[in-house]
């Protein structure tokens, strides 16, 4: 479904990414794990349009979507619910919801898909006209993904949705993760909490300073030595 | 050399006398007299703020998606005054639009769209070429540029048009109604009522249309509304197709209340309507009508109760106070924090 080919992408003169090569199946659910900056928000930055890699190709359904700008990538429901949430915070969490619906024109399917994240979302009902800074940051990430469910993805890619949570919050986002991917959509998950991406995904892949070191299945790199060392601090 | 400076009290073609003089003459009672001058000094300080106000507005959109300061904007004002003219007198030409009294309001509406459409084009034609070669250049950079632009404009004014003030015709009769002891002319009703009828046109338009939630969403965080799918250049562009628009209607306004246009008259409002953007905390659409009206009226005020010598200093010493006790202005919201 995704295909990233041998990308590399640079800040300025500094290369982030020297070489990526990922592929996502369809129902997959597929992980990238690796310590901060070793380039894993950057790869989906770069899948997401708000980066170009300078070489290299990314292809979804075998269309060539790197070089786009982002908005042509989301036309193409590739959709990214980014690093810290990013919700509009002087918008209310109606209007959060209608920015992820911002390109469709099926006003039925918006409809139905907004009582649909208000079902798996049950607190975001409660607080709709509320301002989206107002939320506390679970249920800012739950409206994060809810506004990307808005835009009825077929590739939904998150970034760290677990970042800054209480643990009991982190399961229900995990819970979250599994129950879309049931429902049918393919996901790409970037994770710092490895033990519990590695659990959900089908398949991982573990970066290191803008490279691939190891990828697998999630069982497999659970049992790896070096991932049990490197991400899941055993000695 | 003169500026045009609002809030003199100015005698237009109508025959009555300088309004803001003209309470002195009011029958009898000290206390009518005062309200006289409170009241005069209101409807003056309401025109004088609608110019502001709207001028204002394009400060405040601009700063609010690009957190850039237009400098450029001022030129806004003068440009669309100028081409106001230009189309006010070209179409006086026809027959037709000075035969009725309808045709005359034709004529004034055609003017105003053309205008204001004009002004637009000008600032998407500035932003592409002086600010989005510039967009991630350090802040400082898109700031010299824009004060370029503005040199730049009005010295092609200057060059092309002419050194010195230009009359701006008022082609239908300036009627000035006394209402307690004050002195409105029908050419401030039209200004205020018009300021007010744009701003509600472009309030309903960011709070309830698609492509003004874009804009917010925009404002608010511009990588992700291009996650959202909101074509960013778009939006930057319809901004700086908005606010000189309204710029541009000021400047006509401006024009036809004092009578003469000049390649520099953008200069001073534009300062005034930038402050009163601060003041109603930059960013803010509703912050910026606020601020407008609020410098138009206290300018006013200060120039009758104090002295016109001091009115700026007033209006600026308000913009010192409001800084000191509520930093992003009044309407401003609290930065909020991010994680």
């Amino acid at each position: 479904m995704l295909r990233v080919d041998n990308i590399h992408t640079f800040y300025g003169k500094i290369e982030a990414l020297k070489g990526i090569s990922i592929e996502v199946n369809e129902g997959e659910i597929v992980t990238l794990i690796g310590a901060n900056g070793a380039g894993k928000s950057t790869t989906l930055k770069t899948i997401s349009g708000q980066l170009h890699p300078l070489h290299g190709t990314i292809e979804f359904l075998g269309e060539t979507i790197s070089g786009m700008p982002s908005h042509n990538v989301t036309a193409k429901q590739v959709i990214q619910v980014p690093e810290g949430r990013r919700i509009f915070p002087q918008m209310t969490v109606r209007e959060n919801l209608d920015m992820g619906a911002f390109l469709r024109t099926d006003k039925d399917g918006v409809a139905e898909d907004m009582k649909k994240v208000l079902e798996l979302f049950p607190r975001l009902r409660e607080r709709l006209s509320q301002k989206g800074g107002t939320l506390s940051g679970g249920e800012q990430q739950m409206l994060a993904i809810a506004r990307g469910m808005m835009a009825s993805p077929k590739l939904l890619m998150l970034d760290e949705p677990s970042m800054g949570l209480a643990p009991v919050i982190v399961d229900v986002i995990f819970e979250t993760i599994k129950r879309l991917n049931e429902a049918g959509i393919t996901i790409l998950l970037v994770e710092q909490n490895a033990a519990m991406a590695l659990q959900t995904a089908h398949r991982g892949y573990v970066l290191e300073t803008g490279s691939i070191a190891l990828q697998g299945s999630g069982a497999e790199l659970l049992r790896n030595e070096q991932v049990r060392k490197t991400y899941l601090g055993e000695v | 050399m003169s500026h045009p400076d609002f809030s003199d009290c100015r005698v237009l073609i109508d025959p009555a006398p300088p309004r803001c003089h003209a309470s002195h003459i009011t029958d009898g009672a000290l206390v009518s007299v005062e309200f006289g001058i409170i009241g005069q000094q209101l409807v003056n300080g309401l025109t004088l703020g609608g110019m502001y106000a709207l001028l204002a507005l394009g400060y405040t959109l601009v700063y609010g998606i690009l957190l850039m300061i237009n400098f450029a904007h001022a030129e806004m004002f003068m440009f669309g005054a100028y081409v106001g003219l230009f189309t006010l007198q070209g179409l006086a030409q026809i027959e037709f639009f000075t035969s009725s009294g309808p045709a005359l309001l034709l004529l004034y509406l055609l003017t105003f769209l053309i205008a204001m459409v004009a002004t637009g084009i000008l600032g998407v034609i500035i932003e592409r070429f002086a600010y989005r070669p510039l967009r991630h250049a350090p802040r400082l950079a898109p700031l010299i540029s824009a004060i370029g632009v503005s040199l730049f404009l009005q010295n092609a004014a200057l060059l092309w048009i002419s050194s010195r003030s230009i009359p701006f015709p008022v082609l239908f009769e300036v009627r000035t109604f006394r209402v307690a002891g004050a002195n409105i002319s029908s050419m401030q009703i039209l200004i205020i009522v018009t300021t007010i009828v744009l701003m509600l046109i472009l309030d309903t338009f960011v709070s309830r249309t698609r492509l003004g939630r874009a804009m917010r969403a925009t404002s608010q965080d511009r990588d992700a509304a291009g996650l959202m799918g909101v074509d960013i250049n778009r939006v930057i562009a319809l901004t700086f197709f908005i606010g000189p628009a309204l710029g541009g209607a000021a400047g006509i306004f401006s024009g036809m209340y004092y009578g003469n246009i000049k390649y520099n008259m953008g200069f001073i409002p534009g300062i005034k309507s930038f402050t009163a953007a601060v003041i109603g905390g930059i960013g803010n659409l509703r912050g910026a009508m606020l601020g407008g009206f609020l410098l138009g009226l206290l300018e006013s005020l200060a120039a009758a109760y104090i002295s016109t010598g001091y009115k700026d200093v007033i209006a600026f010493g308000i913009l010192i106070v409001v800084l000191i006790f509520k930093p992003g202005g009044l309407l401003g919201e609290s930065v909020t924090e991010k994680v």
